[in-house]
C-alpha cells in the first residue's frame, strides 16, 4: 500500500518551505529515523526524518523546489506499515552550509496570511463589543440602581482594625484559610494589621516568610489551586513586583488554561501608593497594573466598612482578588457596622455623598480628597456626587453611568501615573456609555508622570488634592 | 565556602548502590508495565511530532522522548493524593499519571475534546482527578507552585508528596533557590527533580551553570541529593523510593538530578545546531530507556510475543488517540468567554 510522504511543518509559523536537498533517491529504502531531506524555513535549514519504512517509489517535489506548500506530497512510500498517510517528523539540522533561505518578499502567501490574521483580530474585537454593547444596553434601560444595603448599628474602628477582623471572621469560620507574608506572625505585622492573628491561630495558619516574595507567592499560588485560601500579605505592593509573574501567570491565567478545572482562590493584600516621603520605589500605585488583567478582581477599600466588607468578600471569593490598600488610611477611623454578616459585594460602588450638579469618581485615599473637594464645592454652591469605587475591577460602570446621566460633567481622581490610568478607562467607558449626556468633556486628576520625589515639597506637588479637585470640577462646570 | 556546604551535606548523600549489590527494583510485572508505560509516551510523541508536521498541532510543542524513564519511574513511588508538576516538557507526565492520550493529543490539536477544552495547548493541561497540576510555560514558575503543592500537604498534616519536575535550565531560576530555602526551613515534603537532559534550549549545561553537580544545588539549604541515572527506570525508581520515604517521614525535601538526554529539538522548531547528530545516535544506540528495559525482560525471560502484544496495543491506543484529536470538535465560540473567573451563574 502506497503512502504520500507530505511537506512538514517545521516551526509555529511556517506555512511553505524550500525542499533544499533530498538525501535519498527513487528506489531507496528507508527506516524509521532515517533522514530523508533538507528543508529550508524562514528560520533555519531542518532534516526531516522517516516515519515510516519502505520504498521511496516516487520523489514528486525535485530539490531545489521553493515555496512548497505544507501539507503537499513530496514523495511516495511503498511500505510495510500500512498506515494512513504519514507526514514525516522535523529532525535535527544537518551540518551542511546553510543556504540562504528565500527573501520574504518572494512568499506572496504570506501577505495573505496576514491579512487573515487581521481580519480574525477583528472579529473577535466585534464579538468583544458585542457583548460589551448589551451590558450598556442593560445599564441604559434606567435600570434602578440596589440601594446601599443597611446593616444597622454601626462603630467607629480603624482601618486597621477593620482589616484585621475581617482576616479573623474568616479565618474562624474557614481552616482553608491562612495568612502568609513577611513579619505577619512573630513581629505582629510590619504595620500591626495582623496583630493577635497569631495568638489565636498559631504558627501553621499565621506563618512568616523569609523576604522572599517570588517564591512565597509561588508557593501561595500552588497551595490554592489544591483548594486552600491563602492571604498573602505583602509588606507593600511595591515588593509584589517580584512577584507579579506569579500573580499575572499562576493565578489569573489558570482557571482559563485548564479549562475551568483549576481555580485559584487566593488573595493578595498590603498597602499600595505612596505613603509619606518614602520616594520613588516605596510609592507606587498599582491599580491600573492589576485591573488590565482578565482572570483578576481588583478592590480598593476606603473607609473602615469598605476594608471589612471588602476583604471577607475577597477571601471568599474563589478567584484571585488583588486588595490594594493604603498606608495613610490604616490609622484612620470611620462607621463600620457591628453585624456579624456584614460583607461589601465585590463589583459595587458606593455613592458617598449625593449631588447633581457633577459626578467625582475616586477610589482609595483619593476619596478623602473627592469628600474635601465637595465640602468646598458645596460652599460655593456646587452639589457634587461623589462615587467611591470600592471595587476597580469588575467595574460599576451601571452606578457611574447613571451618575453622570443626572449631573451630565464628570472629574476622575486617582494618586497613581494618568498614562493608561484608572482614569483613562473611566473616560472611556464614560464616553461609550453616556457621551449624549455629558456636557463638558470628563477631567482627570490624577498623580504627576513622575517617579515620586522625595523632597516634602516636590511629593507634595506630586500628589493630587482637593485643590486640583475643585478646579477641575469647575473647569466641567464652566464655573 | 561553596565546598563547606558541600562536605555539610556529602554525608546525608546517599548514592545508589551497584547493581549486583541488591534485589532488583522492580519485579518482572513492574517491569512490564514500565515498558508499557515508557512505550506509550514514545509513541505518543512521535505521533505528536507527526500531526505537528500536518500542521494540526500548533505553536509550541516539546517532546519528551527520551527521557521516558524519569516519569515512569518517579511515578512508581507514588501514593494516592500524592501531587505532580511540571514545565512545558510535559506530555509524558500526564500519561505517565494516568491521564488519557485522547484527551492528552485532543488537546494539542485544540480542540474541545482536550483537558483544557482546546485553551490550554501542549504546555497547559491539569488533572486534578490524576494530581496533575501542570504543565506550566514560564522556567522555573512550576518550581514555586510545587513547593506550594508541597505546603498544603503540609498544612493538611499528611504523607502526601509532591513531585516537582524541571530541567537543568529551570534550576538557575532564582524562585527554584528561594523554593529550596522555603521547602527546608519549612520542612515540605517536596521531591525536586531535576531532568538534565545537557541542554537548556542551545545553551548546554556547561555554558549555563557553574554548578557541575546539580545534586548539590540543595546543599546550602542541607537538603539531601543523589545523581540518577535518568535512562534507567529501575535507578529511577529506586531513587525515588528513598526520596519518598525522607519526604513521607516528615524530614523536608530532597532532590534527585536525573541524567538524561532529549533526542528530539527543544521544541519543534529547533534545528538543534548545538550538537552533533552522532552525539544524538550514540544515546540512541547505547542509552535508550525503553531498549534497556527491553532487553532486561528478554533477559529476565519475557517472551518476544508478550512483548509484541504490548507493541500492539500501544499502537492502537495512539492511534485512537490520534484519530479523536482530529475528529473532536473545535471549541465553541461562546468558549472564548467561559473560565475567565468562576462566577456564580457563569457568563
Amino acid at each position: 500500500m502506497g503512502t504520500q510522504i507530505l511537506m512538514p511543518a517545521l516551526s509555529p509559523t511556517m506555512t511553505e518551505g524550500k525542499l533544499a536537498r533530498w538525501l535519498k533517491n527513487e528506489g531507496d529504502d528507508v527506516r524509521a529515523g532515517d533522514v530523508i531531506a533538507e528543508i529550508e524555513t524562514d528560520k533555519a535549514t531542518m532534516e526531516v526524518e522517516a516515519v515510516d519504512e519502505g520504498k521511496i517509489t516516487k520523489i514528486i517535489v525535485p530539490e531545489g523546489t521553493e515555496g512548497v506548500s505544507v501539507n503537499s506530497p513530496i514523495a511516495e512510500l511503498n511500505g510495510g506499515g500500512g498506515e494512513a498517510a504519514a507526514p514525516q517528523a522535523p529532525g535535527q539540522t544537518t551540518n551542511m552550509p546553510q543556504q540562504p533561505a528565500p527573501p520574504a518578499a518572494a512568499q506572496p502567501g504570506q501577505v495573505g496570511e496576514v491579512a487573515k490574521q487581521a481580519e480574525d483580530y477583528g472579529a473577535v474585537a466585534a464579538r468583544g463589543a458585542e457583548r460589551q454593547e448589551g451590558a450598556a444596553k442593560t445599564g441604559a434601560a434606567e435600570r434602578i440602581i440596589e440601594p446601599e444595603k443597611d446593616w444597622g448599628p454601626t462603630k467607629a474602628i480603624t482601618v486597621r482594625e477593620a482589616l484585621r477582623e475581617a482576616m479573623a471572621v474568616e479565618m474562624r469560620a474557614d481552616k482553608d484559610v491562612f495568612l502568609m507574608g513577611e513579619e505577619v506572625a512573630q513581629y505582629q505585622g510590619a504595620y500591626k494589621i495582623s496583630q493577635g492573628l497569631l495568638d489565636e491561630f498559631g504558627p501553621r495558619r499565621v506563618i512568616d516568610t523569609p523576604i522572599t516574595e517570588h517564591g512565597f507567592t509561588g508557593m501561595a499560588v500552588g497551595a490554592a489551586m489544591t483548594g486552600l485560601k491563602p492571604i498573602v500579605e505583602f509588606m507593600t505592593f511595591n515588593f509584589a513586583m517580584q512577584a507579579i509573574d506569579h500573580i499575572i501567570n499562576s493565578a489569573a491565567k489558570t482557571l482559563y488554561m485548564s479549562g475551568g478545572q483549576l481555580g485559584c482562590p487566593i488573595v493578595f493584600r498590603g498597602p499600595n501608593g505612596a505613603a509619606a516621603r518614602v520616594a520613588a520605589q516605596h510609592s507606587q500605585e498599582y491599580s491600573s497594573w492589576y485591573a488590565h488583567v482578565p482572570g483578576l478582581k481588583v478592590v480598593a477599600p476606603w473607609s473602615s466598612a469598605d476594608a471589612k466588607g471588602l476583604l471577607r468578600a475577597a477571601i471568599r471569593d474563589p478567584n484571585p482578588v488583588i486588595v490594594l490598600e493604603n498606608e495613610i488610611l490604616y490609622g484612620q477611623s470611620f462607621e463600620c457596622p457591628t453585624s456579624e454578616d456584614f460583607i461589601v459585594p465585590i463589583g459595587k460602588a458606593k455613592v458617598e455623598r449625593k449631588g447633581k450638579d457633577v459626578t467625582i469618581v475616586a477610589f482609595s485615599i483619593s476619596v478623602t480628597w473627592a469628600m474635601q473637594a465637595a465640602e468646598e464645592l458645596a460652599k460655593q454652591g456646587i452639589e457634587a456626587e461623589v462615587i467611591n469605587l470600592r471595587s476597580i475591577r469588575p467595574l460599576d460602570s451601571e452606578t457611574i453611568a447613571a451618575s453622570v446621566r443626572k449631573t451630565n460633567r464628570v472629574v476622575t481622581v486617582e494618586e497613581g501615573w494618568p498614562f493608561a490610568g484608572i482614569g483613562a478607562e473611566l473616560g472611556m467607558q464614560i464616553v461609550e456609555a453616556a457621551f449624549d449626556y455629558l456636557d463638558a468633556p470628563p477631567v482627570r486628576v490624577t498623580g504627576l508622570d513622575i517617579p515620586m520625589p522625595y523632597a516634602a515639597n516636590l511629593e507634595k506637588l506630586a500628589l493630587p488634592s482637593p485643590a486640583q479637585i475643585v478646579d477641575a470640577v469647575k473647569r466641567v462646570t464652566y464655573k | 565556602m561553596a565546598q563547606a556546604a558541600e562536605t555539610a551535606t556529602a554525608n546525608k548523600q546517599r548514592r545508589p548502590q551497584p547493581a549486583e549489590a541488591k534485589a532488583p527494583a522492580m519485579t518482572p510485572e513492574q517491569l512490564l508495565r514500565a515498558y508499557r508505560d515508557m512505550l506509550l509516551i514514545r509513541r505518543f510523541e512521535e505521533k505528536a511530532g507527526q500531526l505537528y508536521g500536518m500542521g494540526l498541532i500548533g505553536g509550541f510543542c516539546h517532546l519528551y522522548i527520551g527521557q521516558e524513564a524519569i516519569v515512569v519511574g518517579m511515578q512508581a513511588c507514588l501514593e494516592p493524593g500524592d501531587q505532580v508538576i511540571t514545565s512545558y516538557r510535559d506530555h509524558g507526565h500526564m500519561l505517565a499519571t494516568g491521564m488519557e492520550a485522547r484527551g492528552v493529543m485532543a488537546e494539542l490539536t485544540g480542540r474541545s475534546g482536550g483537558y483544557s477544552k482546546g485553551k490550554g495547548g501542549s504546555m497547559h493541561m491539569f488533572s486534578r482527578e490524576k494530581g496533575f497540576f501542570g504543565g506550566h510555560g514560564i522556567v522555573g514558575a512550576q518550581v514555586a507552585l510545587g513547593t506550594g503543592l508541597a505546603f498544603a500537604n503540609w498544612y493538611r498534616e499528611g504523607r502526601n508528596v509532591s513531585l516537582t519536575y524541571f530541567g537543568e535550565g529551570a534550576s538557575n531560576q532564582g524562585q527554584v533557590f528561594e523554593s529550596f530555602n522555603l521547602a527546608a526551613l519549612m520542612k515540605l515534603p517536596c521531591i525536586y527533580i531535576i531532568e538534565n537532559n545537557k541542554y537548556a534550549m542551545g545553551t548546554s549545561l556547561e555554558r549555563g551553570s557553574a554548578s557541575r553537580d546539580l545534586s548539590k544545588n540543595g546543599a546550602a539549604w542541607g537538603i539531601p541529593g543523589e545523581q540518577v541515572d535518568g535512562m534507567d527506570v529501575t535507578a529511577v525508581k529506586e531513587a525515588g523510593q528513598r526520596a519518598a520515604a525522607h519526604c513521607r517521614d516528615g524530614n523536608g525535601p530532597y532532590l534527585l538530578e536525573m541524567k538524561t538526554y532529549r533526542y528530539r529539538g527543544h521544541s519543534m522548531s529547533d534545528p538543534a545546531k548545538y550538537r552533533k547528530r552522532e552525539e544524538v545516535q550514540q544515546m540512541r544506540d547505547q542509552s535508550d530507556p525503553i531498549e534497556k528495559c527491553k532487553k532486561m525482560l528478554l533477559d529476565g525471560g519475557t517472551g518476544e510475543a508478550e512483548i509484541k502484544k504490548i507493541d500492539d496495543e500501544i499502537k492502537a491506543i495512539v492511534q485512537d488517540a490520534a484519530d479523536f484529536a482530529q475528529s473532536s470538535p473545535e471549541p465553541d465560540e461562546k468558549e472564548l468567554w467561559t473560565d475567565v473567573l468562576i462566577e456564580e451563574g457563569a457568563r
